[in-house]
């Protein structure tokens, strides 16, 4: 009976990915991708993750995890398995899967949703759950102290540099994400402002009022938020008002950057841990909320499945399809930043190893169903109207006009009239050209939300949704660049020792200001740069993120081989290559590529013969110096990055080779085994089912 | 069902550690007997500053 059940899934899944996969039909409903990726995820669960636990990882559910052995009452603590899935899912799930996709659907629904499926489950979530189980049975140590301690110095130093610069990039494409939604938009502005104050208000009352009351907090923020949403409604309708919130680029840019700072500086209690549980529920309750829409609604989707663009000509950034859209959608499908949270934090909680199957595999499951939500958003639009908000003026023309007229000749008609309705339905005064995906998402969200519960509504669902992409990539720059600062100031402290104290104040306000001059240089180049910024930032963000799962990917590998699991090796080792070949392509064109949507040196050489002709508009030609360092600059970085990556895959070849011909190689660092009884390992399994 | 809807409200709680310095309690109690606790509002900044220390949050 069961089996049948099993074999219905495949053949339903089947089905849909086929129905997806060959539709060349005007549109398609969203219902087929729902199906695909719902059947995809329980075919993998169920047979993929049991064996790679079972028979590679060989699970123990009789042997004592790190959380009942040294159970402190704190970070240790054996927790429900279904509480720790929450706190996983929370802390991996931010903004990446919500935009990754939104800019990838330039090449149709179909590379992406493709990608999304393959790469989490043969990908993303082994890499989750294989690092949570290693990292548990090493008593929660981080990816960095793994590397070091099982492939040797370099793996360890690796990781570190490649953590700290993707934490950098991170921060200012998502910096730039939010800038680029708030730009002359006085209600999206004024409700994200509006968070700061709730946020600090929330603070206090945690702190002063009723200590640790963390729920009854929470939704009194919530629904403060909420008021933000509408008062900014209010805000925008007043002629006088409006214009205290109406900011450009640049002025919004030096906001986050002064904003990221104060917040790295203040104490956690103030600002960051009250923002964070805002953000935690919105997020929960939006995903949840998005899904059961998605499902109600079920609506059509217009974007072809694949278009034109790849052949590298895209909009919304350049390259061709491989490898850009595997660098694109980063978070969603493979992201190595994951394995910072696997290791470290998460395994400290988990009470018994059978648990690492649901809350590895399953919340990266959960976060790639994310990123098929919001690629249904971004092509639930009109092909015309998502080109018209997403590209560049740089790219498609600066005026309204010119932008319509390129865009419809590409087979994707759209008109001004269509784009001024539009921006007035969601209460902006225009649409165009607001690059960074979250106002193209908060746009399908809102056709998504109000389709599906209450047609009326439309502006104050595309606010809300930008409110919530904003407070919570506003917690990750706060929280990124706090955990940059620690690094910072750790790497500091071993050339004069007072600079490694976290608490020693000129040692804090120097490390966050390093930190926060490093992202907000991207950022602020990024805002001024014509071609909008993003076409540039969001790649070296996606190289970055699977350079750390490449060497998250190599730490495993070498693990298993090490325990002589060579035949299991291409479990970890196969998404591996697959990770190298895509980062060292896309690093290469992005270095190399004559194409100068692409290519950064191609760019820079442009934009400087340009620039010596004379030939470039006043303002264009005042920015240009910047901008021609800058794409030299990320052209040395993407090398760097890379080159990195090959380090430590050169370092766990060697490792495995050694192996091989029986060379002694460092000793494992697992924990002694301790064990419980058998009983016992069955309460605790049983309990927590 | 009444007992169901207490569960599902101590889920809640738990997984928004809402429940967290009662469980610093239970656990003082049982390990620390002959020391003080902490009182709700140190153990809610240093909790504060234990979590954050650490990366909580990702992409």
């Amino acid at each position: 009976m069961r089996k049948l059940f099993w074999i219905l899934v495949a053949i339903i899944g089947a089905f849909a990915v086929g129905g997806i996969a060959i539709s060349r039909g005007e549109t398609i409903n969203a219902m087929w991708i729902v199906v695909a990726a719902v059947c995809v995820y329980a075919l993998g669960y169920r047979f993929y993750s049991a064996w790679i636990a079972a028979r590679v990882l060989t699970v123990d559910a009789t042997r004592a995890t790190p959380a009942v052995r040294l159970n402190n009452g704190r970070d240790f603590v054996p927790t429900h398995k279904w509480i720790v899935f929450g706190h996983h899912f929370a802390a991996i799930a931010g903004p990446g899967p919500l935009i990754g996709p939104t800019l990838a659907a330039q090449f149709g629904y179909l590379p992406g949703t493709l990608w999304i499926l393959v790469g989490a489950v043969l990908g993303g979530c082994v890499q989750d759950m294989t690092i949570l189980f290693l990292s548990t049975r090493r008593n929660g140590r981080s990816l960095g102290q793994m590397a070091k301690e099982e492939l040797g110095p370099i793996g360890g130093y690796a990781a570190m540099i490649g953590t700290l610069v993707i934490m950098i990039i991170l921060i200012a494409v998502l910096g730039l994400v939010v800038v680029n939604a708030m730009r002359h938009s006085p209600w999206a502005t004024s409700t994200v402002f509006a968070t700061i104050p709730i946020a600090i208000l929330i603070g206090l009352y945690l702190k002063n009022i009723r200590p640790g009351r963390v729920l009854e907090a929470s939704l009194i923020g919530v629904a403060l938020l909420l008021f933000a949403v509408v008062g900014g409604g209010w805000i925008d309708a007043n002629p006088t008002i409006r214009e205290w919130f109406n900011w450009d680029g640049p002025s919004l840019a030096w906001f986050v950057i002064g904003y990221g700072f104060i917040a790295a500086v203040l104490p956690v209690w103030l600002l960051l841990a009250p923002r964070d549980y805002l953000s935690t529920f919105l997020k929960l309750g939006t995903v949840f909320l998005l899904a059961i829409a998605v499902v109600i609604m079920s609506p059509e989707i217009k974007m072809p499945a694949v278009t034109q663009f790849i052949d590298g000509t895209g909009p919304i950034f350049g390259g061709k399809l491989f490898p850009f859209v595997f660098i694109t959608i980063a978070c969603g499908a493979v992201s190595g930043f994951h394995a910072l949270v696997s290791s470290g934090t998460t395994p400290k909680l988990i009470s018994n190893e059978a648990d690492v199957r649901l809350v590895g595999y399953g919340s990266m499951m959960l976060e790639s169903g994310v990123a098929i939500m919001a690629m249904i958003a971004a092509t639930l639009l009109d092909p015309g109207v998502y080109f018209a908000i997403n590209s560049a003026p740089g790219v498609v023309g600066a005026t309204a006009e010119a932008a319509v007229e390129t865009i419809s000749s590409w087979g994707f008609p759209v008109t001004v009239q269509q784009m001024s309705e539009l921006a007035q339905a969601m209460g902006e005064s225009t649409l165009f050209a607001r690059t960074g995906g979250a106002p193209s998402l908060a746009v399908g969200m809102a056709n998504i939300f109000s389709s599906a519960f209450g047609q009326s509504m439309l502006a104050i669902w595309y606010h809300f949704a930008i409110m919530f992409e904003a407070v919570f990539i506003l917690t990750t720059l706060d929280a990124g660049t706090r955990v940059g600062r620690f690094m910072l100031q750790d790497f500091m402290g071993h050339f004069w020792k007072p600079m490694g104290e976290t608490s020693w104040y000129p040692s804090v306000l120097i490390a966050s200001a390093l930190i926060v001059a490093g992202w907000g240089y991207f950022l602020y180049i990024g805002v001024v740069d014509p071609n909008g910024g993003i076409n540039i930032l969001w790649p070296l963000f996606g190289i970055s993120n699977q350079l750390l799962a490449g060497i998250a990917l190599c730490v495993a590998t070498g693990i298993l081989v090490k325990q002589g699991k060579l035949k299991f090796a291409w479990v970890t080792g196969a998404p591996l290559a697959w990770l190298a070949i895509v980062t060292t392509t896309a690093t290469w064109e992005k270095v190399v590529s004559p194409d100068v949507r692409v290519g950064f040196l191609a760019a820079a050489d442009q934009l400087a013969a340009r620039l010596a002709q004379g030939t470039l508009p006043p303002e264009q030609a005042a920015v240009a110096p910047q901008l021609i360092f800058n794409q030299r600059l990320d052209a040395v970085l993407a090398i760097i990055l890379t080159l990195v990556l090959w380090v430590v895959i050169v370092d766990t070849a060697r490792v495995c080779w050694r192996v091989a011909k029986g060379l002694p190689v460092l000793p494992t660092s697992e924990a002694p085994a301790t064990f419980i009884s058998v009983t016992e390992a069955r309460i605790t399994v049983t309990e927590t089912r | 069902m009444r007992i169901d809807l207490r569960a599902w409200w101590s889920f809640v709680r738990r997984l928004a550690a809402d429940d967290a310095y009662e469980r610093y309690l239970e656990h003082h109690r049982q390990h620390h007997p002959n020391t003080p606790p902490l009182d709700r509002r140190s153990f809610y900044l240093l909790e504060q500053q234990r979590k954050w220390s650490g990366v909580q949050r990702c992409c």
